[in-house]
């Protein structure tokens, strides 16, 4: 149901939902970094004028809801497949915009194989990586990208390298390969960070269209909830601590 | 009628292939075919077998207890398949080889001498097409003109006109080789 | 129209690829290898997509984006592949999308060996993946049969929006048969589909999704997939029978076993013993109701397969105690000969 806002006389409409997005509520926890994420695919597919030609593919995690929220077919794929379901679709119909848009436990521990060979083939498609280190949706476990020392219902004590291995980081390892078009890191935790991660996505959809090839952004994320945080407190951790481990920037760019 | 044929030799002797030709012609002459290789980590070096039947009626099971016909390369496929061959049925041996006799008194042996036949044809690879043609002869199901067409159909793509030259001239070597043998039908 | 002679791996990849087969994804596995490369020849030539997927985890899930999309799409291997498949093949059966999956059965549990058998009866017709769903399962026992069924098995799934299997086994994969192969296929036969993502333009959005956290929602669209198998049960069951009218003794086998036991009906009768053949052709739905008013006129039932039994169960199903329910089951890829099977089938009749 849409929330209309009548504007006073005098005022202008000086922020809206972008028209990518449905009127269904988010259904991501409070402060949490899902929602900003979200919202910037939205702002990309409409300011491309994609979104008639757009599939997105649901994952299993945070973002499952996540047909409800935009205006564009979609299809819920398996943990971990989405980039094989994308795939799919788009050797189907190349002249679809494929995206996935996939959290750490699916693209990075049970999807790793099919998110290294998709990238591998260079599979001419966009994946937006929400990396927030937990597994949020089924109540905060460790995720590959749980950092040292970090607390999580599966590692009480916190993560011991030598127990659980270390930070997963798939982005620095897609960029190794001769695939992958553009590989880059962002956060979304203050408005400059905001900013360069919608640049990273709008690159992200276009290089697409251009039929430049794979193309995936990380952008840390926050689990207020799980992490047993404020939402402020949460989003200092991803820009103190979780950027030392995951730097930000580009890691691959073909141009 | 329905007649079968179990091949039998070492990988790399044309097995499968000659076991092919057969069965291309049977079908050509408009019989009903199965033609069922043996799979499996025998392809990679060691033995190889497959049975082809030809038949005027639907073929039901692929798979024979006792073949009309075998087609023995080497030793060890004799000692195999020799007792399993129907009683007045035929077995063809390598005698290039194989060097004892076929012990069953109840059955048809015709030794073909491949290895120096081919060799005699210029291409050691052609023994399979020599023991194919001395079966054909004792079949007496598809003509040899027909095992001809099929083979040149078999190597179309493969490989030009000599190749198929000299597997038809090996055709012919074994139908003549197994007139020994067989009295005329 | 000419025969060609063509081993059965060709001729369900030529068959697939004139019933409009747009794309296929694979990983490899023996005995299915042919199947592999003739698509990986023959469909990009002719307009098709052809991708090996780096697991076989990776494949289904390709179908199912490719069957979202909305092309016929397939993919194939044989039995531990097919155990990898099952998280999609539910995925796809509850998304109501159509696929071809083609299962050439070896030896198993676990790794097992090449050769064929017929084990994995239980996980094609009883499920296989999670949750409540099936899949047609049309077995063919000949080449030429399974060419004929690769076309019904893309037809059915378009039909009813469900997965098909071809179930059949390293033999009929392996073995060459002259075959007469189907004209392919009009892209106007092909139904429309109204569901499938091709980008919302004009038309409210497609959702494609086995998802709904509302057990109510999650009831509902149970309800479809079950109102659909009852209707392919009542429409879709296939079977042959051979020589049943007078026969003491009633054999059921299908696929490979069923081919082979139509020889040793013809042994049978030529030794005077009333012995008859009912091969299933759709294991599911499975013909229930041609077993039963069978087992009502004659005295055994008699199963025989490559498995300790799994179809089994199904016959006695059928039959409920109207007639005996023998058994015989080779294991491991063993295939017994025909005299073989005579042998058991003498111990219950004549």
């Amino acid at each position: 149901m849409s929330v209309e806002v009548a504007i006073p006389e005098g005022y202008v409409r000086a922020f809206a939902k972008p028209a990518a997005l449905s009127d269904a509520k988010f259904t991501y926890c409070p402060g949490c970094h899902h929602g900003i994420i979200t919202r910037l695919v939205a702002e990309v597919l409409d300011e491309l004028g994609i979104l008639e030609r757009t599939v997105g593919i649901a994952p299993v995690g945070c973002a499952v809801f996540l047909d409800r929220f935009f205006h564009c077919d979609f299809v819920q794929a398996a943990h971990g497949r989405a980039c094989a379901v994308a795939t799919g679709i788009k050797r189907a119909r190349p002249d679809l915009v494929v995206f996935t848009y996939q959290g750490d436990g699916d693209l990075a521990a049970i999807g790793t194989a099919e998110t290294v060979h998709a990238a591998n083939r260079g599979e001419n498609i966009t994946v937006i990586f929400v990396n927030n280190g937990i597994y949020g949706m089924t109540g905060g476990e460790m995720a590959p990208t749980t950092l040292p020392g970090q607390r999580t219902v599966t590692t009480p004590t916190g993560r011991e390298p030598r127990l659980h291995g270390y930070p997963l980081k798939i982005s620095e390892m897609l960029a190794q390969l001769d695939g992958p078009a553009y590989i880059s890191r962002q956060a979304v935790f203050d408005y400059s960070h905001v900013v360069k991660a919608k640049r990273a996505v709008l690159k992200a959809f276009r290089n697409q269209l251009e039929g430049k090839g794979f193309s995936l952004v990380e952008i840390l994320s926050t689990c207020p909830t799980n992490w047993r945080m404020s939402p402020t407190e949460a989003g200092r951790w991803v820009a103190e601590r979780v950027t030392e481990v995951f730097p930000l920037g580009d890691l691959k760019d073909v141009g | 009628m329905e007649k079968s044929v179990v091949f039998a030799g070492f990988g790399g002797q044309g097995i499968l292939l000659a076991g092919k030709v057969l069965a291309r012609a049977g079908m050509n002459e408009g019989f009903e075919v199965t033609w069922l290789p043996s799979y499996g980590p025998e392809m990679r070096g060691g033995t190889a077998n497959c049975t082809v039947i030809v038949a005027d009626r639907p073929i039901g099971s692929p798979v024979v207890d006792s073949p009309d016909a075998l087609v023995a390369m080497n030793f060890p496929s004799l000692d195999k398949f020799e007792p399993r061959v129907v009683e007045g049925g035929t077995i063809v041996v390598n005698s290039s080889l194989v060097k004892r006799k076929v012990r069953r008194s109840d059955v048809t042996a015709i030794p073909v001498p491949t290895n120096e036949i081919a060799a005699e044809l210029g291409n050691p690879r052609v023994v399979n097409m020599v023991a194919l043609g001395a079966l054909v002869r004792a079949l007496g199901i598809v003509p040899l003109e027909a095992i001809e067409t099929a083979m040149a159909e078999e190597l179309r793509g493969r490989s030009r006109g000599k190749l198929v030259a000299v597997n038809r001239e090996a055709l012919r070597r074994g139908f003549g080789e197994a007139g020994k043998y067989l009295r005329d039908r | 129209m000419s025969r060609v002679l063509m081993r059965g791996n060709e001729a369900i990849a030529e068959a697939a690829i004139r019933s409009g087969l747009k794309c296929y994804f694979c990983y490899p596995i023996t005995p299915q290898g042919e199947l592999v490369e003739y698509m990986a020849r023959e469909l990009p030539k002719r307009g098709g997509v052809f991708l090996q997927a780096e697991s076989e985890v990776a494949a289904i899930n390709m179908v199912y984006g490719a069957a979202a999309a909305g092309v016929r799409t397939m993919t194939s291997s044989s039995s531990p592949g097919i155990s990898l498949k099952q998280e999609g093949i539910s995925y796809i059966a509850m998304a109501r999308l159509p696929c071809v999956i083609v299962n050439m059965m070896r030896g198993g549990p676990g790794l097992g060996n090449i050769a064929p058998a017929q084990g994995d009866y239980f996980q094609a017709t009883k499920g296989g993946g999670h949750g409540d769903y099936r899949l047609i399962v049309l077995a063919p026992s000949t080449v030429p049969e399974a060419t004929e069924l690769v076309r019904l098995a893309f037809d059915l799934a378009d039909k009813y929006r469900v997965p098909a299997m071809i179930l059949a086994d390293g033999m009929i994969g392996q073995m060459m048969e002259p075959v007469k192969l189907p004209e392919p296929v009009d892209s106007a036969d092909i139904p429309p589909r109204p569901w499938a993502l091709t980008g919302a333009r004009g038309r409210p959005k497609n959702v494609i999704s086995s998802f709904d956290l509302e057990p109510e929602g999650l009831r509902r669209m149970n309800l479809v997939l079950q109102e659909t198998y009852r209707e392919i049960e009542r429409a879709e069951v296939r079977w042959e029978e051979m020589e049943t009218e007078d026969a003491e003794l009633i054999v059921v086998a299908y696929g490979t076993m069923g081919r082979i036991v139509k020889t040793v009906v013809r042994l049978a009768r030529a030794e005077g013993l009333k012995v008859g053949l009912l091969r299933p052709i759709t294991l599911w739905p499975f013909p229930y109701g041609a077993i039963r008013r069978l087992a009502e006129r004659t005295r055994a039932v008699f199963t025989v397969e490559l498995s300790a039994g799994q179809m089994w169960e199904d016959v006695r199903l059928a039959v409920e105690g109207r007639a005996e329910t023998p058994f015989y089951g080779e294991l491991g890829g063993v295939v017994p000969s025909p005299n073989r099977i005579l042998e058991e089938v003498k111990k219950y009749v004549g």
